[in-house]
C-alpha cells in the first residue's frame, strides 16, 4: 500500500464540502450524527434504568445540551490556539490539584471537588483528562519524532505528576483514564516498540510492589472480588454478581423496554451511573449491545479518520490521544460491568448519568472537531 | 547518523498514519473481547443466568453476630448488650415515602433528628431491599400499634436486634470508648462481607482498639420472599459467630471513687496494679455518656457538649498533654544520680533562685511567691524532692546536660506510646536538640536544660504516661506491658499484647530505694510538699507533687492566684504509689487549674489509694475469669 501517497492526498479530500454550513460551524457531520444517536440511546436506557423518572431525563438532558454547548465552542477554536493554551490548562489544572488536597470537598470518604461558595463545585481532576494530552502533545510535537529517549521521560513526567496528585484523593479510575491519556499519545507519537515492550512487562513486574504497597484494602478486595465474587456475596460481590445476573438473563434479544426484572425490581445497584449497560444488556440483549458497541467503534474510526486528517502533528496527536482514551473508557466500564475487570467507578461514556463527565468527554469531541474542520494552513 | 535539523514531516506523517492503524486494530480487538465476552453471558450461559434472575426471589439475608462482652477486673459487665426493637423502612417497598413517614408519626413518635438521620442514610449507597433504620428502642406500646397496622404500612418494619448498652455511661467513657453507626468514610475502607448486617463499630477506647475481636463473624440466611418482599420461610442458615469476650484490669468502683473525686473538676487520673502492670482506673473528667453514641445524639445535646468550654470528649488520661512540672523531679534525680553529676551528699545553696554562669537571668523558686530565703543554704537531693527545691533542680539539670536526662526520661517512656492497648494516646514530648532544631529552628540553649530541670518548657507527659513512669520507679526500674487487658475467651488477644521493654538498670541499685525514701517524705516528712495528705492514714505514699504553670509569669512582683482567672491556674499534679514498703498501686493525677499540686490533685490520689487499700487484698486476687 502507498502510505505516502495516500497522507499527500489527504488535504484536498475534503476540499468539496469546505462550503458546507456544518464545516463552517467547525462541525463534522457524521461525528455529530452518531454522538447524538448514542446520547439518545443513553436518554432512553436511563428512562428505563431510573422506574420511568422523568425528572431524571429532563435534567441529563440539560447536561446533554451543555456539553453539546462546551463540544461546539471548543470545534471554533484553532488546533493552534488549542496548542497554545494547552500548557496554560495544564498548569492550572495542577495548580487546582493541589487546592483539592488542601481546601477540597469531602464527599464520600474522597477529597475531590473544589466549592467556590455560591458559585460553582467542580472536580479539577476533569480538567486533566484534556489537558495532559494536550501537554503531551504539544511537547512530543515540538520535537521530531519519533521522541527520543529524553522526551520520553518528560512526557512521562508530564503525565505522572497529575496522576499521583489524583491518587491521593483517592480515585483510582480517573488517574487510570489521565495515564492512559497521556500514553496514548506518547504511543501514536512513535514510541519505540521495544520501549513499550519494556513498559509492559516492567507494569507486569511492579504489580506485587503495587498490591503490597500503593493499593488499599478495598481496592485489593475489589480486585480479588472480580475473580471469585461468590467469595464475597453480601459486600462488594452482590454488585459485580447482580449485574452479570442482569446481562446473561437478557439473553439475544433482551427482556423488553422497562421488562428488566433486575433492574426495575433495583437488584441492580448503582443501574443509572455507572452500571447502565447492564440495564441496556438486560432489555435489550445481545442485539442491542453488540448495536451500542458498534456505535462505539465507528465513533471511534470515525475520530481516528479525522486525526489522520489533522493539519499538523500536535492536532493528529492530541485527537488519537482522546480517540482511544474514549474507547478505552467504554471498554474499562463494559468490562467492569460484565465482570472482566475491577471495578473501579467508570462512567460508560455519553450514557451514564451525570454532568461532568459528558461535559468533558464533547469537550474532547469538540477539539477533535477543530482538528476536522481546520485545515487551511 | 545525522539528525535533520529539520522535521521531516512527511516521515513523521506517515509513522502517526502507521500508529493510528495499531492504535484502531487494538480498538477492534477489544470491542472483539467485549463482545465475546457478553456473547459468553448472554448466549452461552444464558440459562444459568435466567435461573439467578429468577431465584432473585430468593433473599440472602446477613445474620450479624453478638458483639463481644466486656468485663470489669471482678468479672462484671461494662458493656452489654440489650434487646432493641427497631422501626426500619425498605424504601424500594414504598410507594410514598413522605405519606408512609406521616402514617408513622402517629403511631410511633419520631423526632425531627429520627427523620433527619434516616434521610441522611437513605442517600448513601447501600444494598436494594436491605432496611434503613428509622427509629431505635421501641416500646411494648410502640410495637403493639404498628404490629395492629401492619397491612397498611407497607415497606415498614420492626426488627429485633441487639444493642450496646453502658450501665456505668460516663464512669467509663474514655477509657472503654463505645460504639456507634458506621459512617461513610468507614463504610469504605472496612471488610464488607464481614460487617455485612451490622450496624455498628467501635469508635474510641476499647470498642476500638479490640473492634476485630469483638465483633465475631457474620452468619447468614437463605430465605424465600414474595413479590411484596415479606418472607416466607427460611431456607438455609448459617449461624454467626459471636465475639470474643474481653476482661479488663479496670474496677468499676476504683474508677467510681476516681471519677467522684474530681467533682466536676477538669482533669484526669490513671490508677496502675504495679504488680502486674494493669490499667486499674483511667479517667478523664468531665464526661459524658457513652450511650448517646449509641443511641444516636439529638443535634442540640451533642451541640452543647462540643462547645463545651470544658471539652468533655476531650479523653484527658490519654489525649491531654501537660507540663509534668515538680513531678519530673525524681527521673531527673535518678538521670543525675546514673551520670554522676551529684550524690546522695552533695548539697547547694538554694537562695530561692538559680542563675546560669555569664547570663544575668534569674531562675526563680516557686517558693519566691511567699518567701525570698528559698530552701536553705545547704539543699541536698532528699530535702529537694521532699520540699521541692527548684534551684537543686535548675542546678542538676544544668550540670546533667540535655542528653543524660533525655535519655533517663526516654527510659522511662515519656516522649513514648508504651501502653499496649490504649487507643490512640499522644505520645507526649521528651524534647531534644533534633527536636529542638527541627520544630524551631533553633539550637537548644542552656536555659532550656534548666527549664527541663523542673519540668517545664517543652517538656509534655500525659497522665497515662506519667502514671505508667510512677509504677516503673515502684517496681525500681522493672518494665511490665502497661495494658488495659487482664483475659479474653480469644487467648490470641494477649499473645497479641507487646514485649516487655529493656529494664532500666542503676549502676547502684540503692538510688532506687534510697528516691523512694525521699518520695516518702514528700507524704511523711515534716516539710513534705503533700504532708496534709498523711493525716489520719495507716499506711504509707510514696509520691511527688507537681504544679505546671499555664502561661508563664515574667516577673514575680504581683501574682496573686486569686485574681488570676481560674482558666489561668496552674495546673496541679499528683504522682505516688503505695504501699511505701511494698508497692501495690501507681496513681498520677492532674487537676487542670487545680492551683497547687498537694492541695488539690494530692487528695484526689488519696481517695484513689484509700478505696484500693481497704478493699480486702484477697478478694481482688481471688477472682478468676
Amino acid at each position: 500500500m502507498n502510505i505516502k501517497g495516500y497522507v499527500r492526498t489527504l488535504p484536498t479530500v475534503n476540499l468539496g464540502s469546505q462550503r458546507a454550513l456544518s464545516y463552517r460551524l467547525h462541525l463534522d457531520l457524521p461525528l455529530l450524527l452518531m454522538l447524538t444517536l448514542l446520547m439518545f440511546a443513553g436518554l432512553v436506557v436511563l428512562y428505563s434504568a431510573t422506574g420511568g423518572n422523568v425528572e431524571f431525563v429532563q435534567r441529563q438532558g440539560i447536561r446533554i445540551l451543555v456539553a453539546f454547548g462546551a463540544m461546539f465552542a471548543l470545534a471554533q477554536f484553532d488546533p493552534r490556539t488549542i496548542q497554545r493554551w494547552g500548557g496554560v490548562a495544564y498548569l492550572g489544572g495542577l495548580v487546582l490539584l493541589v487546592a483539592v488536597l488542601l481546601y477540597g470537598t469531602t464527599v464520600n470518604g474522597a477529597q475531590r471537588w473544589l466549592r467556590i461558595p455560591g458559585v460553582i463545585t467542580f472536580q479539577p481532576a476533569e480538567v486533566m483528562k484534556l489537558a495532559v494530552p494536550a501537554m503531551v502533545a504539544w511537547y512530543l510535537a515540538r520535537n521530531e519524532l519519533p521522541p527520543r529517549f529524553k522526551h520520553l521521560c518528560v512526557a512521562l513526567l508530564l503525565i505522572v505528576v497529575p496522576t499521583l496528585l489524583i491518587l491521593q484523593q483517592p480515585d483510582l479510575g480517573t488517574s487510570l483514564l489521565i495515564i492512559s491519556s497521556g500514553v496514548f499519545v506518547i504511543f501514536l507519537a512513535g514510541m519505540s516498540w521495544w520501549y513499550i515492550t519494556a513498559g509492559l512487562l516492567g507494569a507486569a513486574a511492579s504489580f506485587p510492589l503495587l498490591w503490597l504497597f500503593v493499593l488499599r484494602d478495598y481496592q485489593k478486595q475489589r480486585i480479588l472480588t472480580m475473580f471469585d465474587p461468590e467469595q464475597d456475596r453480601l459486600g462488594s460481590g452482590w454488585n459485580i454478581i447482580q449485574s452479570k445476573t442482569a446481562i446473561g438473563s437478557g439473553g439475544w434479544d433482551g427482556k423488553g423496554f422497562m421488562e428488566g426484572t433486575q433492574s426495575q425490581l433495583d437488584f441492580l445497584p448503582e443501574s443509572h451511573t455507572d452500571f447502565i449497560v447492564a440495564v441496556l444488556a438486560e432489555e435489550f440483549g445481545l442485539l442491542g449491545m453488540l448495536l451500542l458497541l458498534t456505535l462505539y467503534l465507528a465513533i471511534s474510526a470515525r475520530c481516528l479518520m479525522i486525526a489522520i486528517g489533522g493539519r499538523d502533528t500536535f492536532g493528529r496527536l492530541l485527537a488519537g490521544g482522546l480517540t482511544l482514551v474514549f474507547f478505552i473508557y467504554v471498554f474499562v466500564n463494559v468490562g467492569m460491568v460484565s465482570g472482566i475487570l475491577p471495578v473501579v467507578g467508570v462512567p460508560l461514556p455519553l450514557v451514564s448519568y451525570g454532568g461532568t463527565s459528558i461535559v468533558t468527554l464533547m469537550a474532547g469531541f469538540g477539539i477533535i472537531m477543530s482538528v476536522a474542520t481546520h485545515k487551511n494552513v | 547518523m545525522t539528525r535533520h535539523h529539520f522535521k521531516d514531516h512527511a516521515r513523521e506523517q506517515v509513522l502517526v498514519f502507521r500508529r493510528m492503524l495499531v492504535a484502531f486494530s487494538f480498538i477492534v480487538v477489544l470491542s472483539g473481547i467485549l463482545a465475546g465476552r457478553l456473547f459468553y453471558l448472554q448466549i452461552v450461559k444464558h440459562d444459568v443466568h435466567v435461573a439467578r434472575s429468577n431465584n432473585n426471589r430468593i433473599a440472602l439475608q446477613a445474620l450479624p453476630p453478638n458483639r463481644g462482652l466486656i468485663y470489669d477486673s471482678r468479672g462484671r459487665l461494662l458493656a452489654e448488650n440489650l434487646p432493641n426493637h427497631r422501626l426500619s423502612i425498605v424504601r424500594e417497598r414504598v410507594t410514598d415515602l413522605d405519606a408512609t413517614l406521616t402514617q408513622l408519626s402517629e403511631l410511633v413518635e419520631l423526632s425531627e433528628d429520627d427523620i433527619e438521620r434516616f434521610r441522611r442514610q437513605l442517600t448513601r449507597s447501600r444494598r436494594p431491599f436491605s432496611p434503613v433504620p428509622l427509629k431505635e428502642g421501641l416500646s411494648e406500646e410502640e410495637i403493639a400499634r404498628l404490629a395492629a397496622n401492619r397491612y397498611f404500612l407497607d415497606g415498614a418494619m420492626v426488627e429485633a436486634s441487639l444493642m450496646r448498652h453502658y450501665p456505668y455511661g460516663e464512669v467509663f467513657a474514655h477509657s472503654l470508648g463505645y460504639v456507634g453507626r458506621i459512617n461513610i468514610e468507614e463504610r469504605r475502607v472496612l471488610n464488607e462481607s464481614l460487617y455485612s448486617g451490622t450496624e455498628y463499630i467501635g469508635k474510641a477506647g476499647v470498642e476500638r482498639f479490640y473492634e476485630s475481636a469483638l465483633l465475631g463473624q457474620p452468619g447468614s440466611q437463605t430465605v424465600e420472599i414474595n413479590a411484596r418482599g415479606r418472607v416466607l420461610q427460611v431456607l438455609e442458615r448459617t449461624l454467626p459467630t459471636p465475639g470474643a469476650d474481653i476482661q479488663l484490669y479496670l474496677d468499676i468502683e476504683l474508677q467510681q471513687v476516681a471519677f467522684e473525686a474530681f467533682e466536676g473538676r477538669r482533669g484526669a487520673a490513671v490508677a496502675i496494679d504495679v504488680k502486674t502492670g494493669g490499667i486499674i482506673a483511667m479517667v478523664s473528667s468531665p464526661s459524658f455518656d457513652a450511650n448517646s453514641f449509641v443511641r444516636g445524639f439529638s443535634t442540640a445535646d451533642y451541640a452543647v457538649l462540643r462547645d463545651s468550654y470544658d471539652k468533655p470528649f476531650l479523653d484527658r488520661a490519654t489525649r491531654g498533654q501537660y507540663a509534668p512540672a515538680s513531678t519530673i523531679k525524681p527521673f531527673l534525680g535518678l538521670a543525675g544520680l546514673q551520670a554522676g553529676t551529684t550524690t546522695w551528699d552533695a548539697t547547694i545553696n538554694d537562695p530561692g533562685w538559680f542563675r546560669l554562669p555569664n547570663d544575668d537571668r534569674l531562675y526563680y523558686d516557686w517558693t519566691w511567691r511567699t518567701r525570698r530565703d528559698g530552701h536553705g543554704t545547704r539543699v541536698g537531693m532528699v530535702q529537694a524532692i521532699e520540699e521541692s527545691s527548684n534551684t537543686y533542680f535548675y542546678d542538676l539539670a544544668f550540670r546533667t546536660q540535655l542528653e543524660a536526662l533525655h535519655e533517663t526520661l526516654d527510659a522511662f517512656g515519656f516522649g513514648r506510646n508504651t501502653a499496649a492497648d490504649v487507643h490512640n494516646p499522644a505520645r507526649g514530648l521528651n524534647p531534644s536538640r533534633d527536636w529542638k532544631r527541627q520544630r524551631h529552628g533553633m539550637p537548644w540553649f542552656a536555659g532550656d536544660t534548666v527549664n527541663l530541670g523542673i519540668g517545664q518548657g517543652f517538656l509534655l507527659t500525659t497522665p497515662l504516661q506519667m502514671s505508667i513512669a510512677t509504677a516503673v520507679i515502684a517496681r525500681e526500674g522493672e518494665w511490665f506491658v502497661p495494658r488495659l487487658l487482664k483475659d479474653s475467651s480469644d487467648p490470641e488477644l494477649l499473645a497479641a499484647l507487646p514485649e516487655v521493654q529493656a529494664h532500666i538498670e542503676l549502676d547502684d541499685p540503692s538510688h532506687w530505694g534510697r528516691m523512694a525514701s525521699a518520695m516518702r517524705r514528700v507524704v511523711h516528712g515534716p516539710r513534705g510538699t503533700a504532708r496534709r495528705l498523711a493525716v489520719g492514714i495507716d499506711y504509707e505514699i510514696a509520691g511527688k507533687t507537681g504544679t505546671a504553670q499555664v502561661f508563664s509569669i515574667e516577673d514575680f512582683e504581683e501574682f496573686d492566684s486569686e485574681q488570676t482567672a481560674e482558666r489561668l491556674r496552674d495546673h496541679a499534679w499528683f504522682m505516688g504509689y503505695a504501699p511505701y514498703n511494698d508497692p501495690q498501686i501507681a496513681v498520677a493525677v492532674i487537676v487542670e487549674n487545680g492551683a497547687s499540686g498537694g492541695g488539690i490533685a494530692g487528695p484526689v490520689a488519696r481517695k484513689i489509694f484509700d478505696h484500693y487499700m481497704a478493699q480486702p487484698r484477697d478478694e481482688v486476687l481471688a477472682f478468676e475469669y
